[in-house]
């Protein structure tokens, strides 16, 4: 509940009837650039936004107070962005997020970035000192459109009360369409002051904005003839599939024409990891199946992945055999990083059964999918956990993905922990796993738990397994989720050091732990007591079910501190810029 | 150091023929393909308004492209400015430049033009005015005017292909310049063919 609706203004009509009913919310009129704005919001279909209040941004505030959108106030900026950058990946609406000019703008850099790199639609609103005095160095003032827009798909300075509508219904129209990314309207105070009666109308993409829907019918034809003739074909689905609500047909093609598939991280879902077919996902940290695959596939039917280089490790020597067919909605990804032999450029769902038609039988390819299923068993994901060690992180992982239903979302920050619980947890569908992967934002998961909670159905457990230098960079919007009462519980998989940085040291910096180690780490479920939030410490085996039931039976935020063997570390490991087939199985091979 | 998984060694694993280089491409083992660098005129027709060269030049900054030149101005529509871009990147570099450029919102066209196209470029050459005539003589070589004569100075505009001032500012160097100023090229598709 937003404050504004926990506190009812206290209207002439509501005392009027003594208060028995709960006085309607005005519908909006526009009478100035700030009513405009959240018209256009309310016109895009936005239900939900995460934000901080600030000087320049009042007015839009002020605005909201007579609009049923509903608000959640965020204790940092940065936490807005996530939240909104999450609610986007679960509901697949646009997230919005607002912020005041000068240090809250810069404060959702951070945010959009992220947003950025793994193509999210979030839009941002940011308040701006009044036109008049823009470049005068004025009281918070900063060049925020400057600023972002290396980070963001597309930015706006808005100039004119008439017009500040369709501005903000366009940022909200382009981040979600084609290949999504985030969008931000700089909203100068003048401007959302200034009057004006003018109804913004429909959100519309801007007219040089025309992303390709369907791929070439003669490149499909191509593509499909190397299919049919394919020995060892390797679908691989990235972060594009769940975008573009592709799963389900991806997922069809390559049972149809039983071709085993590996997912980026961003890609974790598409294909239920249980599946025979799925060798789960491919890269820096992912299975030594799917990384032996990606080795000796001699077609990679890749779709909607940007070929990072956390999956492809060294480009001279990734799928060094392989012929790549490679379907992407974003014409710049076409053989950016890795030569596309037979480009696709279209949306995912629409390409893929473009191919499906296309294909006439399925490649002859039992021997390879053997094969696959050999390396599945000689790399199994698996560890040990002897009682006389301390406990490890993997456990845990496994103990919440069994307590937890299949409609569980996971949120994480970045680090091992992000490594163990996509390694350990079985996903089963997409939108269940919502992370920071292309800038690895440390301190993602807990404001993307909130965003998550927000996005998703009553009966998703959202679970936001977190690092402890992690949790540490975002504590603050623990607050955020006590005072909304968000059931979410967070799982900190605590070692006391920054995990994957003592992971490489020990690696390749000869052990030399500088500034690695968290030895000064709060008790973290007394600091949740603190925030009003449920807190438990967890040493041992024993005491890991019972502290999840508990955690996850409270209809509130809860957390729960696992005391994690401090010597674990992540495996199998490609070291950067290697050979994907050269994976390390421990620290001996590195 | 506890941790670690099960399973064949790296050198114990089979590993398969072929190999890309490092641009991506899948080449036989036995060729070395590396794409020589290459110049390539690009022609953008963009909305005129406030951040468009910021966010254009800002793009080619992060992306690392080797720009060479970069000029702007507005056109018959008074929504649209054109601008010219010089670049020296390989193959793919350029593919990718022209795709990033068009991807940005305010972007409405992109050409490659071809090597025939007209490439024009101005310069302000300052020099010495001790030899006003000569200069003068100079100048009429390369089809260029004297735009300002001083006691101590003689200016002269000249324009032309990138080669052509190159050689103009060659051989003016023996009057001794004291200052010059060149505008980078403009360019603009031969006969009827439409630059974008």
């Amino acid at each position: 509940m937003s404050e504004r609706t926990t506190q009812p203004p206290e209207t002439e009509e509501a005392t009027d009837t003594g208060g028995e009913t709960e006085p309607e919310p005005t519908p909006t009129t526009v009478t100035d650039g700030a009513t405009s704005t959240v018209r256009a919001l309310e016109n895009a279909g936005i239900e939900v936004m995460f934000g901080v209040q600030g000087g320049a941004i009042m007015p839009v505030y002020d605005a909201l107070w007579d609009s049923d959108l509903r608000h959640v106030m965020m204790a940092h900026e940065q936490g807005a962005a996530h939240a909104a950058d999450a609610y986007n990946v679960v509901s697949g609406q646009p997230g919005v997020c607002l912020a005041t000019s000068g240090p809250g703008a810069t404060n959702l850099v951070t945010g959009l970035a992220d947003a950025n790199m793994d193509s999210d639609a979030v839009v941002a609103l940011t308040g701006q000192v009044p036109q008049h005095m823009v470049g005068s160095d004025a009281f918070q003032e900063t060049d925020t459109t400057g600023i972002t827009a290396p980070i963001t798909k597309n930015n706006y300075f808005a100039s004119d009360p008439d017009t500040v509508g369709d501005t903000v219904g366009e940022a909200v129209a382009l981040a979600s369409s084609g290949r999504p990314g985030p969008t931000l309207v700089d909203l100068p105070k003048d401007v959302t002051n200034g009057e004006t009666d003018r109804e913004p109308g429909m959100p519309q993409t801007p007219e040089t904005y025309t992303p390709q829907d369907e791929a070439d019918e003669a490149a499909v034809a191509e593509a499909a003839r190397a299919i049919e003739s394919a020995e060892k074909p390797l679908l691989l689905f990235g972060g594009g599939v769940v975008k573009a609500n592709a799963s389900d047909v991806a997922r069809e093609f390559a049972i149809e024409y039983d071709i085993p598939v590996v997912t980026t991280m961003p890609g974790i879902g598409t294909m239920p990891e249980d599946h025979d077919l799925c060798l789960s996902w491919a890269g820096m940290h992912g299975t030594g199946y799917a990384n032996m695959a990606i080795n000796h596939t001699d077609l990679l039917i890749a779709v909607g992945t940007r070929f990072d280089d956390r999956l492809t490790g060294g480009i001279e020597t990734f799928a060094p055999s392989a012929e790549v067919i490679h379907v992407d909605i974003d014409p710049a990804e076409i053989s950016k990083n890795i030569h596309a032999d037979y480009p696709l450029i279209g949306d995912a769902g629409r390409v893929v059964e473009q191919l499906h038609d296309a294909v006439s039988e399925a490649p002859d390819a039992d021997e390879w999918r053997e094969q696959c299923q050999t390396w599945k068993a000689e790399y199994p994901m698996d560890y040990a956990a002897p009682d006389d060690e301390p406990l490890k992180p993997q456990f845990v992982v496994e103990a919440l993905d069994e307590a937890t239903s299949d409609e569980a979302i996971v949120t994480s920050g970045v680090g091992q922990h992000q490594m163990w619980a996509s390694q350990y947890w079985t996903f089963r569908d997409p939108r269940k796993w919502i992370s920071s992967h292309g800038l690895g934002t440390m301190g993602y998961g807990l404001p993307a738990a909130i965003g998550a909670r927000l996005a998703a159905d009553g009966d998703e457990e959202v679970v936001c397994i977190d690092g402890d230098g992690s949790f540490l960079m975002t504590v603050e919007e623990l607050s955020v989720a006590v005072r909304e009462n968000l059931d979410i519980t967070v799982a900190i998989l605590n070692n006391e050091y920054i995990g994957m940085v003592r992971q490489w040291q020990d690696a390749f910096f000869e052990g030399r732990h500088m500034a690695a180690g968290y030895s000064w780490i709060p008790e973290f479920d007394k600091l949740a007591e603190a925030f009003g939030a449920r807190g438990w410490r967890v040493d041992d085996y024993d005491e890991v079910a019972d502290a999840i039931e508990e955690a996850l039976a409270y209809d509130g935020p809860s957390v729960i501190d696992f005391h994690i063997d401090p010597a674990e570390n992540v495996y199998p490991m490609v070291p950067s810029g290697g050979a994907n087939d050269k994976f390390a199985l421990s620290e001996d091979q590195l | 150091m506890s941790g670690g998984l099960e399973g064949p060694e790296p050198e114990e694993r089979p590993t398969p023929e072929g190999r890309r280089n490092s641009q991506g491409i899948r080449i036989d083992p036995e060729v070395e393909a590396e794409p020589d660098a290459r110049r390539a005129v690009l022609s953008a027709l963009v909305k005129h308004e406030p951040g468009v060269l910021a966010n254009i030049s800002g793009l080619f900054r992060r992306r690392q492209f080797n720009i060479e030149s970069l000029t702007v101005g507005p056109t018959t529509d008074p929504d649209r400015a054109r601008i010219t871009l010089e670049i020296e990147e390989p193959e793919p570099g350029i593919e990718q430049a022209k795709k990033q450029l068009q991807k940005l919102v305010p972007v409405i066209a992109v050409t490659e033009l071809e090597a025939s196209a007209i490439r024009r470029e101005l310069a302000l050459i300052k020099v010495d005015g001790s030899a006003p005539d000569q200069v003068g003589a100079v100048a009429e070589m390369y089809d260029g005017k004297t735009v300002d004569v001083s006691q101590e100075s003689v200016t002269v505009e000249i324009t032309g292909s990138e080669q052509k001032i190159d050689a103009a500012v060659e051989t003016f160097g023996r009057f001794g310049i004291h200052e010059i100023v060149r505008t980078g090229t403009a360019a603009l598709e031969r006969g009827t063919h439409k630059t974008t």
